[in-house]
């Protein structure tokens, strides 16, 4: 026999505070509610306002550094720490909560190139101009200790870049070449070379965990899979590439940072032409991060900006900026999804909201249903005109509005120039190229 | 080859190495010892010997170093040194003499380039393949309303302890004691921790697999429970009748089914033979149906005066053959058996005129096959019957259900409409006429033609006249009568009239023709009239007053464009109201509200010209100008415009589902990348779904 019992959800009928309006059944008889179009426009057009208001990502600055911040780290267990390396050979480690640094070591002479946090969170690794590997404690010495590295790797070269594994000990760097390491031993397992150069950064896929990306000195892309002797493929573009970031939800996906400006997205196993050129930048872009949902990543440039693309989108939804920052250098996503961690060169690390207009903390139900709401009308209405421009409407520094626009007419004036050539040319000898595949040069086996 | 090519390539290294090697170490020896003492003759101080220094890493690939030609090596030295090393196994030796003694070149191997390339190649095949195995994931999370990170969220609710605390142990000697046992029986240690066997059921059955399992109990359980409120209700009934018929319908369905499995499952259709050979055993063995039970001892007194009784024991006498019948025979009897009564059945439960009354009355050309009369078919039916199914049938008879009764009733319905047809029919003689010989012109033809369809419609109001008033047709002695009365006349008439009935082609065919008189005049004129296009047009739409239309829309479209007089009089208001009263001329003019006049026209000037005013210059700058992205047509952007969204048109639930954010975070929660159990998640979801289908297909 089949009983069916009724059961509700407390929070369907029972009020939140006792001064709370008591539940009224409504009527929702069309007719009863006329004009939904009209109510839900000026709705949605008051609720993109009040986000306009709202917005303010900037959350604190954290200052100690006495030179430029090169590179951060996110802690792999602790939403809490973040570890930065600044050019002087200073690395040091923040609570993000207290906006306080909690640990300074003096790591290398020169720059620190690169630091990475084991993915168990005990340790972490960083690389120096003083060619050589350092491993870490997270833990800061007791009292009267030394400070100290668990292990150091005396290299032959400089190490430009560093990253490591998501699962196992095995890191790899990259200078003259992209070097694999075992954690236990003091030479590499692998070495990569293709080709005479230097590479600028190696990242190894998150997903497909034995891959590898790196970005080399003469413009090119290199993939590699850390079983196989020899590297995958590479692409060579106009201009070079500083950082690439694999998407950490969806395996074959990574977006570069060129000198040219531009973010390219490319499916690893279609390098012939980037699936998504993302523009917005005025300036070399220096560094990009995906946030960890994998839906949207932040990039750092040299026009002293941040932007936020979509990873689909081309051209960014947010522009972070301050009137005293100034190239900015590194750039991390939280892993909780909600902040935004910048290094720039004046010595400072900025901590921003990853959307701008968002309540932080824990909201009541009330409130998560009238921002879900309100978020969901201004998708809606996204394209009227009227919205769409409050939406759009960025404050920009005048040097980069100005640049903006200097980029915009330079841009028009080669395309209306390529289309002359065109009309005056045999039908054919001169065809259209997409933006996606004018900068690819070659993709080379 | 390659194999022998490497291993003399590797040999060759070695052995010029060798021989490189000491050679220059002699030489260099010699001249190092000459220099040494050079030095030591000039009496200074004593250098330390010469530094080690380790091999250089760039070496050629072959180690060989000819320098000069005295220093040239030739294979044949090479091979004269292999065959004085014991060391080289006779297997290469023998292959080394192969090599010398064959003629051919052999193939230079690849360059290191192209090997390298080759190698990246398929390197690189072989990632991108691994790599795309995440694209139904990714696809899949594209196209998700709504995407939950983490994607594997910790448990809710207290952690364990054994996970807050690691590094507890157990210290005094009963701790530990307990703990072995424990640990024996894999016994959980802490309280909400599940032992690893429970664990893994945990794992194995999820919250979707249960209720997938969920439903289809559920499902399995009201499907029961229907079957079995069913057969409680088939039980219930009473009527013997009932349960004879259904009896008999499931051995029909039986035999039925039994045919089939002959022909697809011959096995089980043995089995099935095997099983009715048995019930003929038993029945042979007992007593049932020997009508010597009481019961049948009391019909047998009764059968004196009792028809029904009498018939009640042959029955069981009947039933009581069939049984004990061998068994082919007997299913041959009985399919024979069942093919008459099919017959008669189908005689009585699907007579013609059902077919008839089924298609459409006033079609003219389905109302040419009269229905034969069942009484006729009857009579030919129950000719080739034994005498058994002769009495089968009787029982049929007693036993027709409502629905024969009320087919009958139908019958007898046509039966009289057939009387009134053949009255109409001497009324309007020319239905028929068209079709039978004496056909007229093909005008006439036509006319009789539509005359037909007309009569169809007069036919039906007929019909239902005649349904209407079934009692009164009844009650006349003149209705009554002919009912049976065009019984006899349609007998001889039926084939004859059959035959007129149905158009015959060979006779419409090969009539005559005669020709037709038309009487309008041609409209259009030969090409020997010429007239030019705008003639054509002038006169194809002569008829046409464009420009009265013209001014009449625009006329339309001015007095649409006025502003209407506002009514706001309240009847009843400030005085008496009710049924019949009108308000006051007064408080009409009072209460009439007229809009100052519009501003003119843009058009009033323009007199071949309608510019509509429609169009709100103000409210242009808050539309959308061209169609955005996603959508594909207006239509669509439209629609997706007018759904609203909020509560105040929704209810809650709508609400929720309509408003549910696309990405949702655990506040403070770490997001890791995705790992492959991901993968196997994927996997096996789908490989659910698929279950499921071939669950569905099967039910």
């Amino acid at each position: 026999m089949k009983v069916k019992v009724l059961s509700r959800n407390p929070d369907d009928y029972v009020r939140e505070t006792k001064l709370d309006i008591q539940r009224v059944p409504r009527n929702y008889d069309p007719s009863l509610h006329p004009f939904e179009v009209s109510r839900e426009y000026t709705r949605a057009l008051n609720a993109t306002k009040l986000e306009r208001v709202f917005a303010k990502p900037f959350l604190a600055s954290l200052d100690g550094h006495r030179d430029g911040v090169n590179c951060l780290a996110k802690h792999s267990t602790s939403l809490s720490t973040l570890l930065s390396g600044s050019c002087d050979g200073e690395v040091k480690v923040w609570n993000l909560t207290k906006h306080e640094c909690v640990r300074t070591l003096q790591a290398h002479e020169g720059f620190v190139r690169g630091i990475i946090v084991r993915y168990c969170g005990t340790s972490f690794f960083t690389v120096g101009d003083d060619k050589t590997i350092k491993q870490w404690k997270m833990e800061a010495p007791g009292y009267g200790e030394e400070e100290e590295p668990l292990n150091t790797i005396l290299g032959k070269t400089v190490f430009t870049g560093l990253d490591h594994h998501q699962k196992k000990g095995v890191f790899a760097t990259c200078g003259q070449q992209v070097d694999i390491w075992d954690e236990q031993r003091s030479s590499p397992i692998r070495s990569f070379t293709w080709g005479v150069d230097s590479f600028s950064s190696v990242r190894f896929n998150p997903v497909e965990t034995d891959l590898l990306g790196s970005c080399a000195s003469d413009r090119s892309i290199v993939l590699y899979d850390m079983r196989e002797s020899t590297p995958l493929k590479k692409v060579i573009m106009t201009m070079r590439t500083n950082t690439l970031c694999w998407n950490p939800m969806e395996a074959y996906y990574f977006t570069c940072a060129n000198e040219d400006y531009n973010l390219y997205t490319y499916d690893m196993r279609f390098l012939e032409k980037p699936i998504k050129v993302h523009m917005d930048h005025v300036s070399a872009v220096l560094d990009v991060d995906y946030s960890p949902t994998g839906q949207e990543f932040v990039s750092a440039s040299f026009d002293k900006t941040i932007r936020i693309f979509s990873k689909d989108g081309g051209h960014s939804r947010e522009v972070y900026h301050t009137k005293r920052m100034q190239h900015v250098i590194c750039i991390k996503w939280s892993a909780d999804n909600k902040y935004i961690l910048s290094g720039s060169d004046e010595m400072n690390i900025r901590l921003w909201k990853a959307n701008a207009a968002e309540k932080l903390g824990v909201l009541s139900p009330r409130e998560r249903q009238a921002t879900n709401y309100n978020q969901k009308l201004k998708e809606k209405f996204q394209h009227h005109p009227q919205i769409r421009r409050i939406a759009r409407h960025r404050h920009l520094p005048k040097s980069i509005f100005h640049q903006r626009n200097e980029l915009r007419v330079m841009k028009e004036a080669r395309q209306r120039k390529e289309r002359n050539v065109r009309k005056h040319s045999k039908p054919g000898s001169a065809p259209v190229v997409s933006e996606r595949e004018k900068n690819v040069v070659a993709v080379v086996k | 080859e390659t194999l022998d090519d490497d291993e003399v390539y590797g040999l060759n290294g070695a052995g010029e190495e060798e021989v490189s090697s000491e050679e220059d170490e002699e030489e260099n020896e010699r001249k190092h010892q000459k220099l040494l003492e050079a030095i030591s003759a000039l009496g200074g101080k004593k250098k330390s010997l010469g530094e080690r220094s380790e091999a250089a890493t760039h070496m050629s690939e072959f180690t060989v170093s000819a320098e000069g030609e005295a220093d040239r090596v030739q294979l044949s030295d090479l091979i004269g040194t292999v065959e004085t090393t014991p060391a080289v196994s006779a297997k290469s030796r023998k292959q080394l003499k192969d090599l010398q003694r064959s003629r051919r070149t052999v193939k230079c191997p690849l360059s290191k380039q192209e090997t390298q390339r080759i190698q990246r190649d398929l390197a690189f095949q072989k990632a991108a393949s691994e790599v795309s195995r995440w694209n139904s994931i990714i696809t899949q999370n594209r196209r998700a309303e709504q995407l939950l990170f983490p994607l594997n969220p910790e448990p809710s609710g207290p952690r364990p302890m054994e996970r807050v605390v690691t590094g507890w142990k157990a210290h005094t000697p009963l701790e530990q004691e307990i703990f072995a046992l424990l640990s024996a029986n894999k016994q959980p240690v802490h309280d909400p921790v599940l032992t690893p066997a429970e664990e893994a059921s945990v794992r194995a059955m999820s919250l979707e697999e249960a209720k997938i399992r969920r439903a289809e109990l559920q499902k399995a359980r009201a499907l029961q429970s229907y079957y079995e409120s069913k057969a409680h209700r088939e039980k219930k009934i009473k009527s013997k009748k009932y349960h004879r018929v259904q009896n008999k319908a499931k051995r029909k369905d039986h035999l039925k089914n039994f045919e089939e499995m002959v022909k697809t499952d011959p096995e089980a259709a043995l089995e099935e033979l095997r099983k009715l050979e048995l019930a003929r055993m038993q029945e042979r063995m007992s007593l049932k149906h020997q009508n010597s039970g009481k019961w049948a001892k009391s019909r047998a007194i009764m059968a004196k005066y009792d028809e029904g009784a009498r018939k009640a024991m042959q029955q069981q006498l009947e039933v009581n053959k069939e049984l004990t019948q061998k068994l082919v025979t007997s299913l041959k009897s009985e399919e024979e058996e069942e093919e008459d009564e099919e017959g008669a059945e189908d005689g009585e439960l699907l007579p013609d005129f059902v077919n008839v009354a089924e298609q459409d009355v006033s079609n003219p050309w389905m109302r040419g096959k009269l229905p034969k009369e069942p009484t006729e078919r009857k009579t030919s039916s129950t000719e080739g019957v034994t005498v058994v199914a002769a009495e089968e049938e009787e029982e049929e008879e007693e036993e027709e259900p409502e629905e024969e009764v009320l087919l009958r009733e139908l019958d007898s319905r046509r039966k009289r409409r057939e009387a009134q047809e053949s009255d109409t029919a001497a009324v309007v003689p020319q239905i028929f006429r068209g079709l039978t010989k004496d056909q007229k012109a093909p005008e006439a033809d036509f006319n009789e033609a539509s005359t037909q369809l007309e009569e169809g419609l007069i036919r039906i109001r007929s019909v239902e006249d005649a349904e209407g008033l079934p009692e009164e047709d009844a009650a006349e002695p003149p209705q009554a009568a002919p009912s049976e009365h065009p019984l006899s006349s349609e007998q001889q008439v039926g084939p004859s009239r059959k035959r007129k009935k149905g158009i015959e082609l060979m006779e419409v065919l090969t009539k005559e023709m005669k020709a037709i008189k038309v009487p309008l005049a041609p409209t259009i004129m030969d090409s020997e009239d010429q007239l030019d296009q705008r003639g054509l047009i002038k006169e194809a739409f002569a008829g046409d007053d464009v420009i009265s239309d013209f001014i009449r829309e625009k006329r339309k479209h001015e007095e649409a464009g006025k502003p209407k007089v506002v009514d706001l009089t309240l009847p009843g208001w400030g005085e008496w109201g009710g049924l019949g009263l009108k308000p006051t001329n007064r408080k009409r003019r009072r209460f009439r509200t007229k809009a100052p006049p519009p501003p003119p026209r843009r058009d009033q000037r323009l007199p071949s010209v309608i510019i509509s005013e429609k169009r709100n210059g103000a409210i242009g700058p808050h539309q959308v100008s061209s169609l955005p992205f996603p959508f594909e047509d207006h239509a669509q952007f439209e629609s997706c415009m007018r759904a609203p969204l909020g509560r105040t048109w929704n209810t809650e639930r709508t609400v929720k589902k309509v408003t549910k954010p696309r990405v949702l975070t655990r506040l403070g929660a770490i997001i890791e990348p995705m790992a492959e159990e991901e993968l196997l998640k994927d996997q096996k979801k789908n490989g659910h779904s698929h279950h499921d289908y071939f669950i569905k297909a099967q039910i």
